[in-house]
């Protein structure tokens, strides 16, 4: 069924990696495959930040396979290479399981392009870019995953996140959530559902050049919405968009580097609670999600069917 | 098979009016004997004093042991029963079955109250998905907004959200009275087979949606009517009933019914034709 939790400061910043991690522990219950975070912090905002994985971490079902980590190394070596033929930077490189990333990099060339020449190496997958961004995911719950990433002193605006139980495919890092909403930059979005014309909209993206990396029906969503935008739309015009082009259940978030939204089908057949105040909005499948951060008596609600709403920090 | 015929000597069942007739039919079987005592005991209930109060935190509990602690509170004779600090946590004060001043001081999530049978319950916050699902008899009370499937399935009793509702509220509703405040979301009164839903505020699209039976009265705006639904006149009845519904249920003390939309069930799904099955295989 899958858990979802967003926040968002207005005006501030704060810890939003032991925020979310709260959260999402919160909602362990709901989905305990898999954890993502996709945490907008407080960067400099000078250079790129690039999260990318040279290989998996396989569960049950995956399609997958683990590797020795001398493969990964050598993958690493390639993108590395990669990286400087594009006329990327690298000022800073972390190592942070044997088969993920993190880079600060300079870049100012076109991002599309960027992306597809890394990801046409074998079994790499760019996780995310952008400036504030910082994407992570992987196997476990709220708490493995933070302990590993060393996310629980992240300050930051805003961020969302997800808690998986996977059903419409393994589990592994490529079918979690966040999906990074190629190829735009500090764009990512989580779901909570099931799109029942995913491969449809799949073929019409393709066909314009979209790209997927997983078969999660999930990813469709930031997408879809990634196509919108590259023709123009606002992001609240391509949530709004979406409620018709996209067929199924589903409550989903989408953060940017200075924004946050939702959005619930037609039928409000997903759960979604919802806080919000002058200072901060904070939502989740379950209000056990938004207590876990404020445990003082505080108004929350439904949102209704079909409604999006998008705040800025 | 048991002789079911009775002599002079009147059994406790029919001294207490619960049936007069005699039973012969070949197929009628007798399952009990109604002069036992154990027969007329009503399992999981307590008789409770309503002056004897308690207060119970919750917050540090899980729902089962909050659940067993108030099960333990009421076979203690505590009529008056207030929780404090549920913070949204499931499935708190379901399965209650007798009579008991329940007051939550705070939140609860999913599946609050559920399968209760003659509480007054009054939450004073928010609830979650499912409130008060399969209710059978008693009051519930929430103060601020309520989740989706609000009052799923209950057969009886006055369920009463002072603020808004999500999505489903009374479904497979089977009679009581559901009372909304606010606004409801989509397919209210979704597959209701009887009972009666007041909204107050707008509801959303495919109201009453293939809704058997019962009646929807919506103060506001309606976002579209489901299949099979379609609009009622209102009576004096109808609005003589609201007037004093909406006051035992403490609020829309000033709402004009007279302007409420009656919604009731069309009975033009195909199941509400006059022909047998073998009948309906011959038309088509």
């Amino acid at each position: 069924m899958c858990g979802i939790a967003g926040l968002i400061h207005r005006g501030k910043s704060s810890n939003v990696g032991e925020e979310l991690q709260s959260m999402l522990q919160a909602l362990k219950h709901r989905g305990p495959d898999s954890t993502g975070y996709a945490l907008y912090a407080n960067n400099d905002g000078q250079n790129f930040i690039l999260r990318f994985k040279v290989g998996e971490n396989v569960g049950e079902g995956s399609s997958s396979v683990n590797e020795d980590e001398s493969v990964y190394n050598e993958r690493k070596k390639t993108v590395d290479k990669k990286l400087s033929e594009l006329g990327a930077i690298v000022v800073k490189d972390e190592k942070l399981t044997p088969y993920s990333y993190r880079y600060e990099m300079k870049f100012d060339k076109d991002l599309m392009d960027f992306s597809k020449a890394i990801e046409s190496i074998e079994n790499v997958e760019i996780l995310s870019i952008g400036k504030s961004l910082e994407l992570i995911k992987d196997l476990g719950d709220a708490t493995a995953v933070s302990e590993r990433y060393g996310l629980n002193k992240v300050q930051g605006t805003h961020g969302i996140g997800h808690a998986r139980m996977a059903t419409e495919s393994g589990v592994d890092i490529k079918s979690a959530h966040p999906f990074w909403g190629y190829p735009f930059a500090d764009v990512s979005v989580v779901h909570n559902g099931q799109l029942t014309n995913y491969w449809n909209n799949r073929r019409v993206l393709e066909n314009k050049g979209m790209r997927f990396m997983s078969e999660c029906d999930s990813e469709l969503i930031a997408v879809f919405l990634a196509e919108r935008m590259r023709n123009g739309a606002t992001l609240e015009e391509g949530m709004k968009e979406s409620l018709s082009g996209l067929d199924g259940v589903f409550t989903y978030f989408v953060a940017t580097k200075d924004s946050l939204g939702m959005a619930k089908d037609t039928m409000a057949a997903k759960p979604l609670v919802l806080y919000e105040s002058d200072d901060l909005v904070a939502m989740g499948s379950e209000e056990i999600a938004i207590r876990s951060i404020l445990p003082q008596e505080i108004d929350t609600y439904d949102p209704f069917d079909g409604e999006v709403k998008v705040w800025q920090t | 098979m048991a002789n079911l015929k009775t002599g002079d000597k009147k059994t406790k069942a029919q001294s207490m009016g619960m049936h007069t007739e005699v039973l012969t039919g070949k197929t009628q079987q007798k399952f009990f004997n109604p002069d036992e005592a154990e027969n007329f005991f009503y399992w999981g209930t307590y008789d409770v004093d309503f002056n004897k109060r308690t207060e119970l935190d919750v917050k540090d509990m899980e729902c089962k042991e909050a659940n067993s602690k108030i099960d333990s509170l009421m076979s203690e004779g505590y009529g008056t029963i207030v929780i404090k600090n549920p913070q949204g946590k499931h499935s708190l004060g379901v399965g209650i079955l007798n009579k008991l001043n329940l007051i939550f001081e705070g939140s609860l999530g999913y599946f609050g109250v559920g399968s209760i049978d003659g509480p007054m319950v009054r939450v004073n916050g928010r609830v979650g998905w499912s409130c008060a699902e399969n209710m059978m008899a008693g009051k519930v009370v929430i103060e601020k907004n309520a989740g989706s499937c609000f009052g799923a399935a209950i057969r009886g009793g006055d369920l009463i959200c002072k603020g808004s509702v999500g999505a489903r509220t009374g479904i497979d509703q089977k009679g009581g009275t559901i009372i909304i405040g606010g606004d409801a979301g989509a397919f209210t009164g979704f597959m209701m087979q009887r009972g009666r839903i007041v909204i107050l505020g707008d509801v959303g699209i495919n109201l009453g949606d293939s809704m058997y039976d019962g009646t929807i009265y919506v103060g506001g705006k309606i976002g579209s009517f489901g299949s099979d639904a379609v609009e009622s006149p209102m009576t004096k009845d109808d609005m003589d009933w609201l007037k004093r519904k909406l006051k035992v249920a403490e609020i829309g003390d000033n709402f004009d019914v007279s302007k409420m939309t009656k919604v009731v069930a069309g009975k033009k799904l195909w199941n509400y034709d006059a022909l047998e099955p073998t009948e309906k295989k011959g038309a088509i």
